[in-house]
């Protein structure tokens, strides 16, 4: 045995034509270790004789050099033995020698052609699969009628209080601050016209017929669309909904459906609380320099202009984003991957597809206003 | 002692036949037949990746076969109209691997749900029956705890105690013992065969647990990946030491085939 901490080495001698080369000293894995290349340089053998002469403690950088002299030796046709040297050393060696078949090839990154092909066929089962919920919710209203339902209203008027009575001050504030932002933004325009009074009009207006509804339902879409589809996702993972399912209850009558109703149900109400928050914010606005409007006079001012058709396209709209918001969530959260990872990606699906899903429609419903007149 | 017995005279509390299970479009198991006899303790054993979750998910209709069928007491589940499946879903119960105990519910009302669905119980004899389904695996008083404040081995009791809400003439359960020191492990199967001794429920099990297998299994079918199906059906102790086919005697004796070059069989 060398001292410890002797650095490992291989020294070479030619004997006859037998290369004589003793290796020795501490071979580990972190620290500099022979080169095989570099003892060879030079040496031109038609043996090659391997012996372990003080050869201290040893690790894998052993067998890979074991490993480079067979594999050297092998394709320059020379002998080559091997001498005290530890037998565990030599079988990992020959393990890196080992070739195993190759198994089958990972299936790697597709082509462009093949990825465009499969995310059109995978865009068209989606859409089956929204459709599929969609019908399923249609036959569970069905059953609902006819008393048939497993849906619980205890369950309904909680999720109720989560979406609706939970959400208030964040809707809350921030309607009030897009109603201060639009009265700010308005001004600069209506000032140039020295028409400040009807900074009243284009921020009622806009707050009633768009922002209301649409700031409550993206804020429920960020909220209580993701919290739904987390929830799901993670009792699909757990089989809590199999579990639903052997004991004959519908998910969706059980899961589902209290959810896009509280949600439906609620939506108005949120939006007319947004509309209101949003006309406090510009009524704010206006009355503090420089238009200095007083709150009466803006209120007046808005009435000339809001009526109950505006008030009500804006509570249609936010009736519709709810059940929206509703499906997208519960179709995320059940489409959700069986891991830990699937509950976090169906939150972040669901909050992507609810949003594009409220401007989608709230671009169809302006046009269907429009061509109704209202 | 049967308290169950056979509704209809039928010979078979389950009967599988020609059964094909698919994982989406792959198909993972074909031709699978097998009988179990009411009050018998079965289980479906085979590797890690070979299909027997995926075959529980088709006997228990999460999933519908390709092709074959299953039917309990000789009524056909895969192929029934709405109601005939609604009914048959109360003649077993099953207990999932980690319990799949509703988490946004106390023990006592997930209990109570089957209950409150399906029979005409009041408030006062539902919380009879759930006290004493709890007490029966041993998690008396534990009524109103929520599902994240037990232990893994209580969440699976309390699971069972589920399963066993309706009194289900059969019970199954997806890999019991997963995830379970030994001791508690062994108090589990102990309570699986004082239920089918109690009450002469059909038992059936989905694990590769050995010492589960030789210690409570009646009977037992085993699935192999390559074969797509079942490769071997006795009894447990049987197929160890006396089964022609190489891979049950393997298994059941827990032995390795060489896979690969071995380290040690390399010199």
């Amino acid at each position: 045995m060398s001292e410890p901490g002797a650095q490992a080495r291989a020294d070479a001698s030619l004997e006859g034509d037998t290369l004589m080369v003793r290796v020795g000293g501490d071979w580990r894995i972190t620290e500099k270790r022979p080169d095989w290349q570099e003892t060879m340089a030079g040496q031109e053998p038609k043996h090659i004789r391997l012996t372990g002469s003080g050869l201290g403690s040893w690790d894998s950088s052993l067998a890979l050099f074991l490993h480079e002299a067979r594999s050297w030796s092998e394709s320059q046709g020379i002998t080559l033995a091997l001498e005290g040297l530890p037998a565990g050393a030599d079988r990992l060696a020959r393990l890196l020698a080992h070739k195993p078949a190759r198994p089958d090839n990972p299936p790697g990154l597709p082509n462009l052609v093949t990825a465009l092909g499969a995310a059109t066929v995978n865009l068209w089962v989606e859409i089956k699969d929204l459709a599929n919920l969609v019908g399923e919710c249609a036959y569970s209203i069905g059953r609902f009628f006819r008393g048939h339902a497993q849906f619980r209203w205890r369950d309904c008027f909680s999720e109720m209080q989560q979406c609706g009575a939970m959400a208030l001050p964040i809707v809350g504030l921030i309607s009030f601050l897009v109603g201060v932002t639009l009265a700010y933004t308005g001004a600069i325009v209506v000032r140039q016209y020295g028409g400040d009074i009807w900074i009243a009009d284009m921020v009622g207006l806009a707050v009633v017929r768009e922002m209301g509804p649409m700031m409550a339902a993206i804020v429920l879409a960020g909220r209580t669309g993701a919290a739904y589809a987390a929830t799901l996702g993670s009792m699909n993972a757990n089989e809590e909904i199999d579990a639903l399912s052997t004991v004959g209850v519908s998910p969706i009558d059980f899961l589902v459906m209290p959810r896009i109703v509280a949600l439906f149900c609620m939506m108005p109400f949120l939006a007319l609380y947004s509309d209101a928050l949003g006309v406090l914010g510009g009524m704010a606005i206006a009355a503090a320099p420089p238009l200095n409007i007083p709150p009466t006079l803006y209120w007046a001012e808005m009435q000339t202009i809001v009526d109950l058709s505006d008030i009500s396209t804006g509570v249609i709209k936010a009736a519709s984003f709810g059940l929206l918001i509703g499906l997208a969530a519960c179709w995320r959260g059940l489409q959700a991957e069986r891991s830990a990872a699937g509950a976090g990606q169906a939150a972040t699906a669901a909050v992507v597809t609810s949003t594009l899903l409220i401007i989608v429609s709230d671009s169809i419903f302006a046009v269907i206003f429009n061509i109704l007149g209202w | 002692m049967n308290s169950h017995g056979s509704p209809s005279g039928n010979p078979f509390a389950i009967e599988v036949t020609n059964l094909e299970c698919r994982y989406g479009e792959r198909v993972v198991l074909t031709d699978v037949s097998f009988t179990v006899t009411p009050g018998e303790i079965f289980f479906v054993i085979g590797g890690n990746g070979c299909g027997k979750s995926t075959l529980l998910r088709h006997l228990i209709g999460l999933k519908q076969p390709g092709q074959g069928g299953v039917k309990y007491f000789g009524r056909d589940f895969t192929h029934a109209d709405h109601a005939g499946r609604q009914e048959l879903l109360r003649t077993f119960g099953v207990l999932y691997q980690n319990g799949a105990l509703w988490s946004s519910m106390t023990l006592a009302e997930n209990v109570a749900l089957p209950l409150e669905l399906y029979t005409g119980l009041n408030r006062a004899e539902r919380a009879g029956i759930v006290a004493l389904k709890l007490a029966q695996v041993g998690l008396a008083g534990y009524q109103d705890y929520y599902p994240a404040e037990l232990s893994g081995g209580m969440k699976r009791r309390a699971g069972l105690a589920r399963a066993l809400a309706l009194d289900p003439a059969i019970v199954f359960f997806d890999e019991p013992s997963a995830g379970l020191d030994p001791i508690t492990s062994l108090k589990l199967d102990e309570l699986i065969r004082q239920i089918r001794d109690t009450l002469g429920t059909t038992i059936v099990i989905i694990s590769h647990e050995l010492a589960s297998i030789f210690d409570i299994a009646d009977r037992v079918v085993m699935i192999d990946p390559l074969a797509r199906g079942v490769i071997a059906e006795g009894e447990p102790k049987q197929l160890r030491d006396t089964s022609p086919d190489a891979r049950v005697r393997n298994f059941l004796n827990r032995r390795g085939e060489p896979v690969g070059q071995q380290l040690g069989a390399a010199s």
